[in-house]
């Protein structure tokens, strides 16, 4: 039986698209999910997609966390379903309380959209478990409120418990602190990451395969399990 | 009708870069006496006098309300006022 990974659209998702064909390329079947819906349709794993959910209204991130779906992802995710956030997917899953600390606007004033290199910090999670630690991918960031904020006392527990997923490797480009670009939560299932895996699976249409490897790591993890 | 207001601000630790565009602009109008300038969002929030018991009532549920919702208390702070 063939792995079914789930992917939300929301009212101003961009990327759902995306993330399916970098579903469907790493050897799952995408299965579309509509936030307007209850019910998970027995999906093995989610991922919440980039855009502008809701318009951001609010706060990026803080309507989509209250949409129909959620009260059935949030309870799932807390019993251990890995989901994978991107971009606005990881201000959800800030939002939801599923990960810790908040995106806010970048320190620059400006939307940056560009390629980045990231390190991965940690590769036992479900969603990193292809990548080596301190391998570095070539990724696009694409977000103007990007910039990775917690209190001090929440970023020395990230670092000290390896919850830091990935860092920005080619110079800082939104100021987040400590040069966060992912986080992942104790258990390694949940995973936010601000730059943009799905859009890095095709020499084609990106700039290489380097994100195939978070679709690919899914796979595995759950054949494993 | 009650009508509360909700302020939220940023924390103070926390950069806002429209309060520094904002100062950047005072400036350049000639408003040389603005040292900083923070941003914040003000709500005006509706509430029917039937649906509420009493004042005590009101700001309980006005305050789960801001944590909930109209703040994301990670990054921000709220002041609620008129409950």
């Amino acid at each position: 039986m063939t792995t079914r990974v789930g992917i939300v659209t929301f009212p101003g998702s961009l990327d759902d698209v995306d993330a399916s064909r970098a579903v469907a390329r790493a050897g799952a079947t995408p299965v579309p999910l509509w936030h307007g819906d209850r019910g998970l349709r027995g999906v093995d794993a989610v991922v919440l997609p980039g855009g502008f959910s809701y318009g951001d209204y609010l706060r990026c991130g803080a309507i989509a966390r209250f949409a129909p779906v959620m009260a059935d992802l949030i309870p799932a995710a807390t019993d251990g379903l890995p989901v994978l956030g991107i971009c606005n997917g990881f201000q959800i899953l800030c939002e939801a309380h599923l990960l810790p600390g908040a995106l806010t606007r970048n320190a620059g004033r400006r939307f940056v959209n560009r390629e980045v290199r990231i390190r991965i910090e940690n590769g036992q999670t479900s969603w990193t478990a292809g990548y080596q630690p301190g391998h570095e991918i070539t990724v696009v960031l694409k977000s103007g409120e990007g910039r990775y904020v917690a209190d001090q006392r929440t970023l020395d527990e990230l670092e000290a418990s390896g919850r830091v997923l990935a860092r920005y490797a080619s110079g800082n480009p939104n100021g987040s602190a400590r040069d966060i670009a992912g986080v992942t939560n104790p258990a390694g299932t949940v995973v936010g990451l601000m730059p943009h895996p799905e859009h890095a699976i095709d020499a084609l249409t990106g700039p290489g395969t380097d994100g195939l490897g978070f679709f690919a790591s899914i796979l595995s993890a759950l054949a494993d399990a | 009708m009650a009508k509360i207001v909700v302020d939220v601000m940023l924390k103070p630790e926390i950069r806002d870069p429209q309060g520094e565009a904002i100062a950047g602009a005072c400036h350049r109008l000639g408003f040389a006496e603005v040292r900083a300038v923070r941003q914040g969002k003000r709500f005006e929030v509706e509430v029917a006098d039937a649906d509420v018991a009493d004042a005590d009532a009101l700001a309980i549920r006005m305050t789960e309300l801001s944590a909930e919702l109209l703040a994301n208390p990670v990054i921000e702070e709220f002041t609620i006022h008129g409950a």
